[in-house]
């Protein structure tokens, strides 16, 4: 298996999940690209832990380890998306433009 | 087509294996028939996917394959009965997926007497209540979506049947609440809808804790998940289990209790009426409710054997007492004609859960399977009601015999049925549990004092005897104030299309005839049917009808219903009288459900959520506070050194290019739109040039 | 290596059959106009990275995606959708209008290239070696338990503030006139 493939997909669906990140208005939808990202470096953890034969597993554990903060990301991202928009009635992010003096 | 050819040459052939031995023969593998269930799990998640793909592009837009697909369950269920009755069959078949240490994750099917007796009853009144959906639903916003996932939570029933071992059946297990999840949350733009099923999600998953712990214990001192090596174990008497077994038994059963509604995990279920109807029919007739009494049962030789789980039986019969009494006694002050149905149903597993204590295996599960389709019909009956009127709520009903004429004789079949009378379907199964409570309490039934011992029984079968009269009370008081007296609502009620009220006469006859299955002494079909497994189940069975209870039985169900007819029949009762049944000191506690749901919330929720609160205002207030201020006090005396420079040296320069900033600052504003998104976008922008523009320096 | 080597293996088809709906998924994630649709697609995005794992031989943590990235965090995805009411259905404008589309397709697109090109010139026709077997999940559980002992911990506090804090962001005081029943 050419360890290319794995890394060009995984760059492919970072860069995707980028896209997303800048163009969608939709709060939920803005995690959900995040989580395509997190799953793009982890299939690159993945494929280079067995290109490099490892004895120790590092990027094996490493995919492991980012998984579990994605998960935590994401619980802490929802309740931050409840809050706007309990206070807002809306989630979509560009109402949220309070940056602008 | 090999299906079609197993069907057509072994259905036959067993038939005819059958009138040659008279119906008693070994256990038989099944043949093709068997071998091929792997089927019925596996057809119904396959189209849920493709209906919630495609669903929209078929005639009729989804309802036609999740209908075709519990068509073909009802059949093939039925096949499988057929078989099962000409020579019993106990196959089980599995292909290892994964393998974790020394233990096989593996994917199986079992197809055994109490797996076929489930398989038929999803099949029968799910095929029933898909056909009813089609009318109930139509005109629906998410009219596929909601087969889609109707289909996925009978799917997912069927995985956890099917199941040969613990992990599939926890995948099953877990499946089905996600479906019920999506169901009860179907209409989620009403906030007390999506509430209720995010409640009912919840309070299964920690009643999963404990599921999830009696597996691992289980699954630790056996060394196998499967359920034919735990049941061997116990056969064999291995101390390794015997020495974990009440934990393991205990574990399991509290997560039975989540999934069927025991006293005190019981506060979903009344709450899941928010899904529409079809969902919670069947919901509380075949799937969901009943997985909890299919899983106790399946490992019922662990609670049976003594010196193994037998002790939990104690909490069994308590727990299912509990719950028959206390549940049924809120049913009577319910005005939400589902709400009496779904405390109802509750009363109902109590029913069963107290017999499976009480070891009455058989009558546990005669009651499940004769409950399905009198229940399944209520609950229909109670949709087309509410189809009608456009309202829960029975005091905006009454009068409804003349309107809806099928509806109301369906309906009162179904409430005779719960109510026990003969000759329907409930009568028999709730006389068999009653049977079995008063064997458990005589000398001979050897129920020792720690697995809950005869006092404790005939407790119970008094507690039984009196809730068998409260039922009759309360299905005497929706029948009086829904279909009898006046129409007090608005709008004109009519007769429900035939697709709703032909699946409820299907369903009244089930509910009429389901019961001479299993006649003490005369017929021993079910018997045999859930008997036939590969580790039998030694419990009692009753020759012949234990006549006390049968007299005491009827007589406090024919009460209850006279009861039922003097104080809510129309014009039978004053107002006054009635009033008087509203302020006896019951009604309140009632009304509010013994306060278990405030219990929850203030005695469990605000005592958490408070600590942690004050915990994260004490370290606002002071850590960050602190560090704050601390910060905050060096900047200002730092400002006031910077001050004195600034008064005297930069001022000249500050105020020339002043005039320049501000110049750009005008351009510059134009792309200072406040949305980080765009400010995002120049981020990724410049890294990209800035890395090429690295790599292209360091090429060249 | 030429392009004809490549699919002269059945790995490699193997895994152009997995990354090929992969990348159909991940483009359905960021575009389509449907919120339910993006979640599924996200799951059918994980579900692929989960086969891949299990062809590179990373079968514990191909599992692990598909309990915690599917199982809990796609739940925990339609909790959100359900509870701030997100449009499910058809629904035009979740996007940002089409210049800042453009933009960020030209920003985005411009890092594929950046890091693709990066990935080609480093590791050219280098090829993963065949492992002799797949990692054991008791050998992994026992490098987690002790080689990574440390990090492992630090996360369980990680998720453990993440579950408090999700908490309290989250948390709304009960106002008086709501029935028990329906509080949550």
């Amino acid at each position: 298996m050419l360890i290319n493939g794995f890394l060009l997909l995984g760059a492919a669906l970072f860069s995707l999940g980028v896209y997303g990140l800048l163009v969608r208005r939709n709060a939920v939808l803005i995690l959900l690209s995040v989580e395509l990202m997190v799953a793009a470096v982890n299939i690159n953890f993945v494929a280079l832990d067995r290109f490099l034969g490892d004895d120790l597993a590092g990027g094996q554990v490493f995919a492991l380890f980012s998984i579990a903060v994605a998960a935590a990301e994401v619980g802490i991202g929802l309740a931050i998306i409840l809050l706007v928009f309990r206070n807002r009635q809306s989630a979509n992010v560009d109402e949220l433009d309070l940056m602008r003096l | 087509m090999s299906l079609l050819a197993a069907l057509s040459t072994e259905v036959p052939l067993l038939l005819a294996a059958a009138t040659e031995e008279g119906g008693h023969a070994e256990l038989g593998d099944g043949g093709g028939l068997a071998a091929a269930a792997w089927l019925i799990p596996l057809v119904p998640m396959v189209a849920a996917f493709v209906i919630a793909l495609f669903g929209k592009h078929f005639p009729y837009r989804g309802w036609d394959i999740a209908t075709a697909v519990m068509g073909f369950e009802a059949v093939y269920g039925t096949f499988l009965l057929i078989a099962h009755l000409a020579r019993p069959i106990a196959y089980e078949g599995a292909i290892e997926i994964a393998r974790i240490g020394s233990f096989p994750i593996e994917w199986g099917w079992v197809v055994d007497g109490l797996s076929i007796m489930m398989y038929f009853v999803v099949g029968v009144v799910g095929f029933f209540v898909f056909l009813y959906a089609k009318g109930y639903m139509e005109g629906d916003i998410r009219y596929t979506w909601f087969f889609a996932s109707f289909t996925l939570f009978a799917g997912g029933m069927l995985v956890l049947v099917s199941a040969p071992n613990l992990i599939q059946l926890i995948v099953g297990w877990e499946l089905v609440g996600v479906a019920s999840w999506l169901l009860i949350g179907h209409y989620w733009e009403d906030h007390a809808n999506s509430s209720a099923a995010i409640k009912a999600f919840l309070t299964n998953k920690v009643a999963d804790v404990g599921l999830f712990i009696g597996a691992i214990i289980l699954a630790l001192s056996v060394g196998s998940f499967r359920f034919s090596d735990i049941l061997h174990a116990v056969e064999e008497g291995v101390p390794a289990l015997a020495q974990f077994a009440f934990w393991a038994g205990l574990a399991v059963f509290i997560g039975a209790m989540g999934k069927s509604g025991q006293f005190p995990l019981h506060v979903w279920l009344p709450d899941a009426m928010a899904g529409p109807t079809p969902v919670s029919a069947l919901m509380h007739a075949a799937t969901m409710v009943t997985a909890g009494i299919y899983l106790v049962a399946r490992l019922f030789p662990l609670y049976l054997t003594e010196g193994f789980a037998d002790e939990v039986r104690s909490v069994i019969i308590i727990i299912g007492a509990l719950t028959l009494f206390l549940t049924g006694l809120i049913a009577l002050v319910q005005d939400d004609i589902k709400r009496v149905l779904a405390y109802s149903t509750l009363s109902q597993l109590g029913y069963m859960m107290a017999a499976l204590g009480a070891g009455a295996y058989t009558a546990a599960l005669f009651h499940l399977f004769t409950h399905a389709f009198f229940k399944a019909l209520l609950f229909l009956g109670a949709g087309s009601v509410i189809h009608a009127v456009h309202s829960n709520n029975m005091s905006d009903m009454g009068g409804l015999r003349k309107y809806m004429p099928w509806t109301f004789r369906t309906f009162v079949i179904g409430a005779l049925a719960l109510a026990g009378i003969a000759p329907l379907a409930g009568f028999f199964s709730k006389d068999e549990i009653l049977a079995s409570f008063r064997y458990a309490g005589s000398a001979e039934s050897g129920f020792s004092a720690a697995q809950g011992g005869a006092g404790l029984a005939n407790i119970v079968l008094v507690l039984g005897i009196a809730a068998a009269f409260v039922t009759a009370f309360y299905m005497a008081r929706a029948v009086f104030l829904t279909f009898f007296g006046e129409y007090k609502g608005h709008g004109h009620p009519h007769e429900s299309p035939a697709v709703m009220w032909i699946p409820l006469v299907g369903l009244a006859v089930g509910s009429a005839f389901a019961g001479f299955l299993n006649v003490p002494g005369v017929t021993e079909f079910f018997t045999e049917l859930v008997g036939g497994r590969a580790v039998p189940v030694l419990d009692h069975h009753a020759e012949s009808f234990d006549v006390v209870v049968v007299v005491l039985g009827l007589a406090a169900a024919l009460l209850g219903i006279f009861f039922g007819y003097r104080i809510w029949y129309p014009d039978k009762a004053t107002q006054a009288e009635r009033d008087r049944f509203h302020v006896r000191g019951l009604y309140p506690l009632l009304e509010n459900k013994y306060y278990i749901d405030d219990l929850y919330f203030d005695g469990i929720i605000r005592p958490i959520r408070g600590p942690v609160a004050a915990g994260v205002n004490w370290f606002n207030g002071h850590v960050i506070d602190f560090v704050v201020n601390g910060a905050g006090f060096l900047a200002r005396g730092l400002g006031k050194l910077v001050y004195a420079f600034d008064q005297n040296a930069v001022d000249g320069a500050i105020n020339a290019s002043g005039a320049f900033t501000g110049g750009w600052g005008e351009l510059l504003r134009k792309v200072q739109t406040g949305r980080v998104q765009q400010y995002a976008t120049m981020i990724v922008a410049g890294t990209v040039l800035l890395v090429a523009g690295i790599v292209i320096a360091g090429i060249i | 290596m030429t392009v004809g080597d490549f699919f002269t293996t059945t790995e490699n088809w193997v895994f152009l059959l997995i990354a090929l709906p992969m990348l159909f998924a991940g483009y359905k994630v960021v575009t389509t106009n449907n919120v339910v649709h993006a979640v599924l697609a996200l799951v059918g995005a994980l579900a692929g990275s989960a086969a891949l794992f299990v062809l590179l031989g990373a079968e514990f943590v191909a599992w692990t995606v598909v309990l915690i990235s599917i199982g809990a965090v796609i739940v925990l995805f339609l909790f959100g959708i359900m509870i701030t009411r997100a449009p499910i259905g058809l629904e035009v404008d979740l996007s940002h209008p089409r210049s800042a589309r453009i933009s960020a397709a030209v920003a985005s697109g411009g890092l594929f290239v950046l890091l693709g090109s990066a990935m080609l010139a480093e590791f050219g026709d280098e090829v993963i070696p065949e492992a002799a077997d797949a990692t054991r999940t008791d050998a992994l559980g026992l490098l987690l338990f002790q080689r990574y002992v440390v990090p492992f911990e630090v996360v369980s506090v990680v998720l453990l503030a993440a579950l408090i804090g999700g908490i309290v962001i989250a948390r709304r005081d009960p106002s008086p006139d709501e029935p028990a029943g329906t509080r949550l």
